[in-house]
């Protein structure tokens, strides 16, 4: 740089100076973009999580109701009290029927729009997934209380349809029935599907995509029927956007409470019960330790679903 | 069965919107015995629906600027730098709404536990915007990449100081990307319940307003009008920011 050249830079504003300072200097734009954003997700997230497992190691006194903060595993193994691991399977359970039902529905939706759909028609169904995945989460579940009930929109229509008597013997099976569909598990289960249906469709819908027509062309060339296409090539290829899918579909239904209180009965979920444990009983020990069991169970998933090849399709 | 499966996905809002205006005062019988617009003028004079919904846009609205500020960042630093742990960003920022919602809420609820601070207005503040980066962060990181880094080079080139840079060509620039992201975190926020639960202590957002209503139903009616509302107040934006980022990639 020439002597003028450097005067000049000298009589430019303070600003302008420590502007280029820090843009010759690429650690420091780094340090200044990444620092307030990760110091947030470190400090605020990361941290929070830490506390959750800390305080998980606490426990509970049985008689003041306060917080004991010393190291002790009783609050795990209050874990295994059988109403407890009841708790969990059933969780499970149900996000495993959820997790396959809503597999069969969104499978055929995504194929339509992934091979069939105009451009124009595959826009509008992409914002028709889109949008309930994106709002109103709460209201969605509140109106299906609406269509359930007893004197609702979906008895009627059963009624009309001479069907009253599948409803009802379908509300006779023990467990999943109920008094009516607004009080059972099948009704919660129709819920689950209902709201993360979306979440489903999406992943099937991109490994579809993906796809190549030259790959059906030539099995359909080598003599293989639609069907079979179908079952060999199609589906072993739109498999990993499945498992994508369920990932969601799992993880939300594990940790979800606004359901189960929506429609439960005095059974249990797990979102259900970590509310009741800081919400009346201000065990937060209890609580903590019983996120771990879905942060366990979702680990597990993860690794598995790592392993057959989910992460390709996210 | 595409037909089937898009009724059952948008069937259950019309329904919300019927029960809106029915005289039924437990607002399930089907069909409505009649029709009234009673239920709107009930829920505007309601105080409480008012307090919850005031709560609701200002924690939105402050969560969104955090969201935008912080994911803006992240998304620059990830666009311009590289540096060890780059994917690593992308995967926390999405852990938040990737996980389980209770995970967040009660780790949230944890760390108020163990540091004994008070539940307040920035207690939920701060789990929203937690959750919200990650929207704003993946527009803008799209918007970045689309648009490449040669414009802002030209102008430093040209001998602009990177706040005139950022005024002029970033800021123009990834505008639009900044509008759909915010308004997709405000809708997130404003509909937030799971982790909320946890922050909220014993303010009221209108999600937990309707929360509270779902399980010790005392105003159906009024209930089915805020639905309605919290349906429109986050559906419209989102076929906004949609509309903003469609038009952008022609």
């Amino acid at each position: 740089m020439t002597a003028s050249g450097l005067r000049q830079e000298t009589h430019r504003p303070l600003l302008h100076r420590l502007g280029t300072f820090i843009y010759l200097r690429p650690w420091l734009v780094l340090a200044l973009l990444l620092g307030p954003p990760l110091l947030w997700m470190v400090v605020i997230y990361l941290g929070s999580v830490a506390s959750l497992v800390v305080q998980s190691f606490y426990s509970l006194d049985p008689f003041t109701g306060q917080v004991i903060r010393e190291f002790t595993l009783a609050t795990y193994r209050e874990l295994f009290v059988p109403a407890h691991l009841e708790i969990f399977l059933r969780t499970a359970l149900m996000a495993a029927a959820v997790t396959i039902a809503t597999a069969i529905l969104a499978f055929p939706f995504a194929y339509f729009m992934a091979r069939f759909a105009s451009r124009r028609a595959k826009a509008v169904l992409y914002l028709a997934v889109l949008l309930p995945l994106w709002s109103s989460y709460l209201v969605r579940v509140y109106a299906w209380r609406l269509i359930l009930a007893k004197q609702g929109i979906l008895n009627w229509f059963l009624e009309r349809l001479n069907l009253l008597g599948v409803l009802e013997a379908a509300l006779r099976i023990p467990v999943i029935g109920g008094p009516s569909l607004s009080v059972s598990f099948l009704g919660m289960f129709i819920v689950f599907v209902y709201v993360w249906l979306p979440y489903m469709i999406l992943p099937i819908q991109a490994a579809l995509e993906r796809v190549p027509q030259s790959l059906l062309e030539a099995s359909g060339d080598l003599g293989a029927r639609p069907r079979r296409t179908l079952r060999h090539v199609t589906l072993p290829l739109a498999f990993p956007g499945v498992l994508a899918g369920s990932i969601f579909t799992f993880s939300l239904t594990l940790g979800d409470f606004v359901v189960p209180y929506s429609l439960g009965n005095s059974s249990y979920f797990i979102g259900q019960a970590v509310l009741a444990f800081t919400g009346t009983a201000f065990n937060i020990p209890l609580a903590a330790a019983f996120t771990v069991v879905p942060m366990v169970i979702m680990g597990f998933y993860l690794v598995g679903a790592r392993e057959l090849g989910a992460f390709e399709a996210l | 069965m595409t037909l089937g499966v898009l009724l059952f996905m948008h069937l259950p809002m019309g329904i919300i919107l019927l029960y809106a205006f029915t005289t039924d005062e437990s607002t399930f019988v089907f069909p409505p015995p009649g029709l009234t617009t009673d239920w709107f003028r009930v829920a505007v004079g309601r105080a409480d629906v008012w307090r919850a919904l005031g709560l609701s846009m200002r924690v939105a609205g402050v969560s969104t600027l955090v969201a935008i500020f912080l994911g803006t960042l992240a998304a620059a630093a990830v666009y311009r730098t590289k540096f060890f742990g780059r994917e690593a960003i992308s995967f926390a920022l999405i852990l938040p709404i990737a996980l389980p919602g209770i995970v967040s809420g009660i780790a949230l609820r944890s760390a108020i536990g163990i540091l004994n601070v008070p539940f307040s207005f920035w207690t939920i503040v701060i789990g929203h915007a937690t959750f919200c980066m990650v929207v704003v962060y993946n527009n803008v990181l799209a918007r970045f990449r689309r648009t490449g880094s040669s414009q802002i080079e030209a102008s430093m080139d040209l001998g602009a100081n990177p706040f005139q840079t950022f005024r002029h060509i970033v800021l123009p620039a990834i505008a639009t990307a900044l509008l759909a992201g915010g308004i997709l975190a405000f809708a997130l926020s404003f509909d937030e319940i799971v982790v909320t639960t946890f922050t909220a202590g014993q303010e009221q957002t209108l999600p937990i307003w309707m929360f509270s209503q779902l399980t010790k139903p005392r105003a159906r009616p009024v209930t089915n009008v805020v639905a309605v509302f919290v349906v429109a107040i986050t559906t419209i934006p989102i076929l906004l920011a949609n509309r903003l980022t469609e038009r952008t990639i022609e």
